[in-house]
């Protein structure tokens, strides 16, 4: 028996007549990982045109605050680390420097140098997955393929350094935990010399190809004025022509030191934050270099944490380089009080605060990520543009959402 | 910052608000009664304070107190810059009602919803307080707050392996 098949007729005339009654439909993007990350995009049209985003986010929340608030502070150090993942060091850096103010020390200057120069290879790395997220979402997978694999001359740096391939926990109060190797500054020069010939590259194959520069060109504007009312951070509110960075705003570790500029775009559209991630990229190849030859000589550790060694651990440091874990740093106990710290990541502004009673565990701490702070780009930018835009506009923002989570 | 500015700043804000400096973290705290919030916002928006960074909760159960916290900082304004604003009010852990500052400062939006969550604060004026990080089924919970039970249940675990916290 034969059964008759009713089907509708693929044709316009068709497909309009299952419009909703409104002329408005819901269109949920994720949470599964469907060009979203781990996040639900959910957006209204109205026919191509977006009419209102709303980001719902919190997929991938660790509850760091709360979970650190439970341990002693070094055990904070891995956990601040793992929501910005290739953005480590920054993050490590700006938890261990509120620390440190808390403590009232100070580390020395060749740890300082240090800090920079690992801090800059992952500025560098992060900026790189930046580009390579942006390829993949305006469907070039070789520029995807090209920056993520650019990323692996410096991943071997700091492996050589601390061991671990992203997740370094190479910074602690008082100093770093490793010197650096004796053929470190080769090293780094061959893997800064090989992303300066490769930037040309980008440029001839995406930065001036006709075809990214139609998609991002103008899509996703944010004015300065916008920019600094919605409180963007980073690349993206210099890509809108605010002159903002921590490093120089507020100078920590030894960034005073150096010689290097801020680059800022006027447009503030997706093609300009683009291009303001490679201006950073060749900023802190600038940076790496001027802290190599610089270098200081000295100890990598804080002078009193040195002396208060037991005399194997000095011998380890003296014959290694190396600092260990010693009752000291596990059983650090800050004064009464609170302190603040703001480092200048990858992907912006990374704001810690910690509030000490005295114990061995923070009493409360707080952290805001870039990515967080970026939010209204999907709230107030995206409204407007049609809906082949919300990838490029996404994907130029650099959002992270296990950063924006935390 | 100097002595000197820092009388100018708390002339400018009233005989209510009072303003500490910690030096080691550019910070400077300014403490102020619920009812003066508002007008001591605006005050640090015009002075040039244009964004908010940050807004938490410490919590005080033992002095029924919680303090809110708005990190404030300025893109516009240079000499300014590497200062941070701690705006600290505070409320009754019973009734925590506080002005929300989002027509103040944009800016604070998702922090506001994301610390209304976290501690049951209630943003007055806030237009839109639904769950943002934690699943709908957590709300009221309020799992940032120190009696959440976290700590009791990861001491159990970690009296039976022998470890120390």
């Amino acid at each position: 028996m034969t059964q008759e098949i009713k089907t509708i007729p693929f044709t316009y005339e068709a497909l309009s007549q299952l419009k909703m009654s409104e002329g408005v439909l819901e269109l949920q993007i994720g949470p599964a990982h469907a060009g979203s990350g781990h996040m639900r995009i959910v957006a209204w049209v109205e026919g191509d045109t977006v009419v209102k985003v709303d980001p719902d986010i919190g997929f991938v929340h660790r509850g760091v605050e709360k979970l650190s608030e439970d341990r002693i502070y070094i055990k904070a150090i891995p956990m601040v680390e793992r929501p910005s993942l290739v953005d480590t060091v920054n993050a490590n850096l700006g938890y261990v420097m509120a620390l440190e103010r808390l403590l009232g020390i100070e580390p020395p200057p060749r740890a300082q140098y240090i800090r920079v120069i690992t801090a800059e290879i992952s500025r560098i790395m992060s900026h790189l997955y930046g580009i390579a997220i942006y390829g993949i979402f305006m469907g070039s997978s070789t520029v995807f393929m090209w920056a993520m694999a650019d990323r692996e001359p410096f991943i071997d740096l700091l492996q050589e350094l601390t061991g671990a391939r992203i997740t370094y926990s190479h910074i602690i109060p008082g100093g770093v935990r490793w010197d650096l190797p004796k053929d470190f500054a080769e090293n780094a020069e061959i893997a800064l010399k090989y992303l300066e010939n490769r930037t040309k590259d980008y440029e001839k194959v995406w930065i001036n190809n006709p075809v990214v520069v139609a998609r991002s060109m103008g899509v996703g504007k944010l004015s300065a004025e916008g920019a600094i009312r919605l409180g963007v951070v980073g690349p993206n509110l210099r890509a809108s022509g605010v002159k903002y960075d921590i490093r120089k705003e507020e100078p920590y570790a030894a960034y005073e030191e150096f010689d290097f500029e801020v680059p800022t775009f006027k447009e503030g559209d997706s093609y300009s934050r683009l291009l303001q991630r490679v201006e950073e990229i060749k900023q802190s190849i600038h940076i790496i270099r001027q802290a190599l030859k610089r270098l200081p000589d000295g100890k990598i550790i804080y002078e009193d944490y040195y002396k208060r060694m037991s005399p194997l651990m000095k011998k380890i440091y003296d014959e290694k380089g190396r600092v260990k874990f010693t009752l000291m740093l596990t059983s650090l106990s800050p004064p009464k009080g609170e302190a603040v710290s703001r480092v200048e990541g990858g992907r912006g502004e990374m704001f810690y605060y910690l509030v000490s009673d005295g114990g061995k565990a923070p009493y409360r701490f707080r952290v805001v990520t870039p990515s967080f702070r970026n939010l209204p780009f999907f709230t107030h930018v995206m409204p407007g543009h049609k809906l082949a835009d919300i990838p490029v506009i996404y994907g130029s923002i650099d959002y992270f959402p296990p950063e924006a989570d935390r | 910052m100097s002595s000197e500015q820092l009388e100018k700043l708390s002339g400018l804000l009233g005989g209510t608000a009072k303003v500490a400096y910690n030096e080691r973290s550019n910070l400077i705290r300014i403490e102020v009664e619920r009812g003066e919030l508002r007008n001591v916002a605006v005050q640090l928006r015009d002075y040039g304070f244009d964004h908010c960074s940050s807004v938490t909760v410490v919590d005080y159960p033992k002095e029924d107190l919680m303090e809110v916290v708005w990190h404030l900082s300025s893109y516009s304004r240079s000499e300014v810059s590497r200062y941070t604003i701690g705006l600290v009010t505070s409320v009754s852990r019973s009734k925590p009602e506080v002005a929300s500052l989002t027509d103040v400062w944009e800016s604070a939006l998702f922090l506001e919803r994301e610390t209304h969550e976290m501690f049951g604060v209630n943003f007055v004026g806030h237009p839109d307080l639904r769950p943002l990080l934690l699943p709908e089924e957590l709300m009221g919970t309020w799992p940032l707050r120190k009696d959440y039970q976290l700590k009791k249940k990861r001491e159990d675990v970690f009296k039976k392996g022998g470890a120390s916290l």
